[in-house]
Parts: C-alpha cells; structure tokens; sequence
C-alpha cells in the first residue's frame, strides 16, 4: 500500500482503551473496528480519514492492553502509518504482526503538524511531509520485518 | 558480563547458555494463553494461516473471563469460538463460566505456571506470574496463534531496573500503594520494553498476593515483565499446585542493570492514581475533597483473598454511603468460596455491596459497573484511561482494598484512618 495521506496528530500515551475502546471488543471484524477506532480521543476521526492518512503522535504510543484490535482498527480505518516518539511494545509487536507500518521518528514528530500531506518509504528509510518539503531519515525496517509488512502480517508471510 | 533473572529463564528456554540485552532470540515457552476477546483473533489468525494442528495442546490455556457470563450476544459467540477450538484441538487447559476465574488468579492457582517458567498470554497482564519467578508477558493474538502452532516464540531480550526493596509496609498499606508509588515515580513508560527486577531485604514482608499486584501492574511503567527471587513465601504458594519441578534463576552478581532505585517500604503511603494515568500518583493527604459515584474491589489486580478480607476488615459493621454503589468481584471460584467460608461474602453484602462471580468486567468498561457521564469510581483495578469504565467523561482513581473499602464508606475517596 502506498504511504501517502494527511497526517491526524496526538500527544504522548496515546492508550489501546482510546484506539479501541473495550465496549467494542465483542466483535473483532475489520469493518466494525474501524467504524470506532479513535472515538473516545477525536470522536470525529473516523468521518475524516481518508485511505492512505498518517497518524503522528509523542511518546509511548499504544500503551495499555495487550488488543490486537488496536492497530487493526487503525489499518482497517485506512491509515497508512504510525509514526511516533516511541511505542508500547506489545502495540509494536502487533503492529507488525499484522502488517501496519510504524516508525519511531522524534525528528518527524517535533516537525509535522495537523493536517499536512506526508508521504515515506520505509525501505529506504525516507519520512517526507510534502506540505513543508522537509525530509526525515528513519531507521529502514530490515528485510525480514519489511516482508511480514508487505505481506499483510506474520501469519500471512509464514503461510506464503 | 552477568545475566539477569528474566536472562537466565530466556536463555534457558532458547537453549543457550547465555544471552544479552537486544539479542533476538527464539524460545519454547511453557504455557500460551488468551482469553474470550483475544482468542478469537488469535484463533481467525490460526485457521487464516492453513494451521489445523496445535503444537502442544497441554501448553495452551483459554480463559473465559473477560465479558462472561456472557453479557451479549456478540459475546456469547466469542466463548463459542474458543470452546469449540478447544474441543476441537483437545485443549484440557479451557475454563468456563462456573470453573474459570480471572486468568492471572485462576492460573498461578491451579498452578499451571510457576518459578522459572517461560510464559506468553494475549492479555497484557499476563506479567503477573513474575511474582512466582516465571518470565511472563503479555503479546498479541497474532503472537498467540503463531506459538500455538509452532510452540515457539521469538524475543528481543530485555535490558531491566532492579528495585531494592528494605523495611515493612504500614497498617492500611499494600502492594498496590508499592507499584502505583513507583509507577508515579518512573512513569507509564518509566520502564518501556524492560524488565522490573524486585530483591532486596524488604521482600520477605511482602506476601504472595502483594507481589502478584506488583508484577501485574509492571505494563503500567512500559515493562516487558515484573519479577521477585523465589523464596520460602513463594515456593510454600507453589506447594502441592505447581506440577513441574521448581526451577529457581537468581541474578548473577555482576548482571547489569540500566538503573537501580532503593525503596524503604515504611516509608510508602496509601497511594492513589488520579484519572487518565496510573503515574498520576497521589498519596494520602494530597487527595483533597473527591465525592465518588462507585467502587470496585476485584480484577487481575486485586481479586485475591488478602484482598477480600481487607476489604473485609474496612466494611464489617460499616454501611456503603447513600449513592455509592460498591460491586465485588473475588478473582476466583476457589477465592469466592473462601470468602463464603471466612463469612467475609456476608460481611459484604450486610455493608450494602454487590458481590459477584469471577469477571474482568468492570475493570475494562465491559459490563457490570459502567459508568455514566461525569461519574466517578475509586477501583483497585489496573487502568484509568480516559473511558476506561465507561463514558469518556467517567474517571477511575486506582486505589489499594483498603483506600476503595474506606472510600465507599465515606462517598469520598478516603483512608481507613478518616473513617
């Protein structure tokens, strides 16, 4: 999938609770996730994304439960990356795991603002926010992780 | 350079004599387990990957215990997925309404995990059982499913924190004073992607449930796993429950650690986390005036018989304030007779509580205890996000038995000694 889209932006502990609030988690269908994902932090978010947007937020992103509906709320709203100061581990691990892009980018973080067009290419470690011309290096996901996330997740990679 | 705890029991189930802080490596853990939300997704992900055999059904452990007795349809379908996976595949190890409990009470209960086990649940939580000295922690269904079907799981070994712990803990103060005290002091991701190693003289004056709240909330400071020595307290818990021989890994002498604090438990007080973070800790004389709508005493946390007879201790004799409402949830059938037997379930219910069967209800805003706009409810459970126990606009203050029994008394959040 390509990664270009406008950026939603979130301060630092951004929780699992808030992505996917636990009143939802009786179903784990894509399409229901995603008609909630955000909602107890911007209760506007899932008529706004758009396909390919970009998710920037401080630190210690995903923190809480352990959900892997989390990040699958957040794919299946269409977003096409998460870049933050840091992450949760177990957010991280899931994130991977089941094909979502992220990066731990402070530099991307401190310059990207709401609303701007951001585009990356992670394999070549490239965060660029074409609104402002400004380019961030990240670190490249080594091929093995590169393939779980081409490949839509980790079961889907050790099937193939 | 020396290992860790947590170290010695990767390096064990990886088959390597030693390993290192940032290695990547693969390793058999002893028991993988989820619950009725993340199954589900893990079993999707097991059937989506073309698997139709688990590795070892014996080390695979599904819990019911999250929206059950189930509190709505979707819910009922959920537990039905696991049960017939585990019917299915021959999992014993599945516990339903009626014999289950919250997961991180019910397991270490019937040991099923214990000192020196190598442990992977899909529920956060599942750090708990560092109290009994297993490496455990907490991953997602997709993690799940893949180690159900091969048996394995990878890791990045942890760098850690070694707390010192000296002294005793006060009347009216316990475990969860100890963890919401250090999580406000190293923050929620004080300790992120590392291990919390608990030693010190302090640690025989803990009891077994004091460290199982402390190790359960060690994903509330980022860490990867929670872990204390094992020492008599421990192995007499483990006694006659845990099956597989004891395997005890102790620190090398020269293991190295990123940071070491020194904590003088006299010195801690009730302690309480204020909404939206468990770091925004608080303690007894820093409360100012807080009415309260609710309060729960349950969950992975504090569900545990000590628990219950503290609770106890507070409400014999004493009546719930007018417009609170108290619900308590013992953490297990077996705690739930306890409490019937000790006579602590009719001191309860004399107070003007609610008590009920084992459910993580409440705690994550499923069922059994929401709360409405602008409510508030003082909650020996584990998180106080925004929205956590119900509206966005609700607030959760966590708090020991003691300051949550004290509290419903009151109708302000309070101590025992105020009442």
């Amino acid at each position: 999938m390509q990664i270009k889209g406008k950026v939603f932006k979130y301060g630092d502990n951004v929780d699992t609770d808030v992505i996917i609030p636990a009143r939802y988690l009786n179903d784990s269908s894509e399409k229901a996730l995603a008609s909630h994902c955000m909602e107890d932090i911007d209760a506007d978010f899932v008529n706004k994304v758009q396909q390919g947007d970009v998710i920037v937020a401080g630190d210690n992103f995903g923190c809480g439960s352990s959900r892997e509906h989390a990040p699958l709320a957040i794919k299946a709203s269409g977003v096409s990356l998460v870049i933050a100061n840091s992450f949760a581990r177990i957010f991280y691990r899931n994130s991977i795991n089941i094909g979502l892009p992220i990066s731990e980018c402070p530099a991307a973080v401190a310059a990207i603002s709401a609303g701007d067009i951001v585009s990356a290419d992670l394999e070549k470690g490239i965060i660029y926010d074409e609104t402002t011309g400004e380019k961030f290096p990240t670190e490249p996901f080594p091929p093995f992780i590169q393939n779980i996330i081409d490949k839509g997740g980790l079961l889907k990679s050790l099937k193939s | 350079m020396g290992m860790t705890a947590s170290q010695k029991i990767l390096a064990a189930h990886a088959g390597l004599k030693h390993v290192k802080a940032g290695q990547l490596i693969s390793a058999e853990p002893d028991l993988i387990l989820a619950n009725d939300i993340t199954g589900p997704v893990a079993i999707k992900e097991f059937k989506k990957a073309g698997a139709t055999q688990v590795a070892d059904k014996c080390k695979i452990a599904l819990v019911m215990d999250h929206f059950v007795p189930n509190k709505d349809i979707k819910s009922a379908q959920q537990c039905k997925e696991c049960r017939i996976f585990a019917n299915e595949h021959g999992i014993d190890n599945f516990f339903d309404v009626g014999k289950m409990g919250i997961e991180h009470a019910l397991l270490p209960e019937l040991g099923l995990v214990g000192a020196g086990d190598l442990v992977i649940g899909a529920d956060s939580h599942t750090c708990t059982y560092g109290a009994l000295g297993a490496f455990s922690t907490g991953v997602g269904s997709t993690d799940m499913a893949a180690g159900m079907m091969s048996g394995k799981c990878w890791f990045k070994v942890p760098s850690a924190i070694k707390f010192n712990l000296h002294g005793s803990l006060n009347k009216y103060v316990c475990g969860k004073d100890v963890i919401l005290h250090i999580i406000g002091m190293i923050g929620v991701d004080g300790a992120l992607y590392k291990s919390m190693e608990f030693c010190g003289d302090g640690v025989k004056n803990l009891s077994i449930d004091d460290r199982f709240t402390i190790c359960n909330m060690a994903i509330e400071a980022g860490a990867k796993n929670g872990i204390f020595p094992v020492d008599e307290i421990a192995l007499e818990y483990m006694k006659g429950r845990f099956s597989r021989p004891v395997k005890t890994y102790a620190a090398d002498d020269d293991a190295e650690y990123e940071k070491t604090y020194d904590i003088d438990l006299s010195s801690i007080k009730p302690t309480v986390a204020f909404p939206h973070l468990p770091e925004n800790a608080k303690t007894s004389g820093e409360w100012g005036d807080v009415p309260i709508d609710q309060v729960v005493i349950g969950s992975c946390t504090n569900g545990h018989i000590s628990d219950m007879r503290a609770a106890a201790e507070i409400l014999k004799g004493r009546k719930i304030a007018k417009n609170v409402r108290a619900i308590i949830i013992p953490a297990t059938q077996s705690i739930y007779m306890q409490c019937v037997k000790e006579g602590l379930t009719e001191i309860f219910i004399e107070a003007g509580a609610a008590v009920s069967t084992p459910t993580c209800g409440p705690c994550l805003g499923g069922y059994m205890g929401i709360l409405a706009q602008g409510e508030r409810a003082v909650s020996t459970t584990n998180r106080n996000f925004v929205g956590r126990m119900g509206h966005s606009e609700s607030e959760v203050y966590l708090a020991s038995p003691y300051v949550a029994a004290a509290s419903a008394v009151a109708g302000r959040l309070c101590t025992p000694d105020e009442l």
